[in-house]
């Protein structure tokens, strides 16, 4: 888990809903097909919405949890 | 890795953007900027009093005749001067609403508005609306589709996966 090589890191902390999303959305288009990319955010809907976001685009969710408030979701971009 | 419902044929989802009070303008901005976020082809075609959400924030009179200047008058048009259709009061309201919205970071219709069009959310202004309003392509804000009418907004709604009025 300490091993990802994290390309991008997005900083969606305090933003309410959908900013997450579009954020995750503007971020993986500046990686490239099979990178990875970490948000943080702590909107608690994001752990399900990131979950539907992931299933719907295909840039897939491999890694997430959670610690004091703060949700962390690791994506490989499609 | 599970299957994805990431699908070769992308969704598409349809938003008839019919009223143009604040609290309907936020839910067609969140959920157009969404479903374009979500890779859904998606398409809002701005009909009625949603259309006076798409005139330019700066344009304060559309029309050409009085009573069309009259119109634009009494419900001053663009996203960023949306009314409340409940606690209104004035502009109270909508004033409480965007000191809130700050407060607890929440874009404004406006910034979902151009994050929308950024994910590729197509707007189409309806042709008639346009012409009873007296409201003309350059009123409008940049980046919208060519106007159409009805029977293509039901053509749309035929092939969607998911269909909205709003």
């Amino acid at each position: 888990m300490a091993n990802l090589d994290i390309k991008l890191k997005v900083d969606a902390s305090g933003l309410s809903c959908p900013l997450p999303i579009l954020k995750a959305t503007q971020g993986i288009k500046t990686i490239e097909s099979g990178q990875l990319m970490e948000i943080v955010a702590t909107d608690p809907g994001s752990v399900k919405d990131f979950d539907a976001w992931s299933k719907a685009t295909g840039n897939a969710l491999i890694e997430q949890d959670a610690a004091d408030g703060k949700f962390r979701f690791v994506l490989r971009r499609k | 890795m599970t299957a994805t419902a990431a699908a070769d044929k992308p969704k598409k989802l349809v938003i008839i953007c019919y009223s143009g009070e604040l609290e309907k303008t936020w839910a067609t901005m969140i959920l157009a900027s969404t479903a374009g976020a979500m890779d859904m082809e998606t398409t809002v075609f701005v009909t009625f009093w949603g259309l006076q959400i798409f005139v330019k924030d700066k344009k304060r009179i559309t029309g050409e005749n009085w009573m069309q200047k009259m119109m634009s008058f009494m419900q001053r048009p663009g996203a960023s001067h949306r009314k409340l259709s409940k606690m209104n009061f004035m502009g109270m309201g909508p004033w409480m609403m965007f000191k809130l919205a700050k407060k607890y970071n929440v874009a404004k219709p406006k910034e979902l508005l151009e994050m929308a069009q950024a994910v590729g959310v197509t707007f189409l202004p309806c042709q008639m609306t346009m012409d009873m309003f007296g409201i003309k392509r350059e009123d409008l804000v940049d980046g919208m589709g060519e106007p159409v009418g009805a029977a293509t907004a039901l053509q749309l709604m035929t092939e969607a996966d998911s269909t909205l009025f709003i």
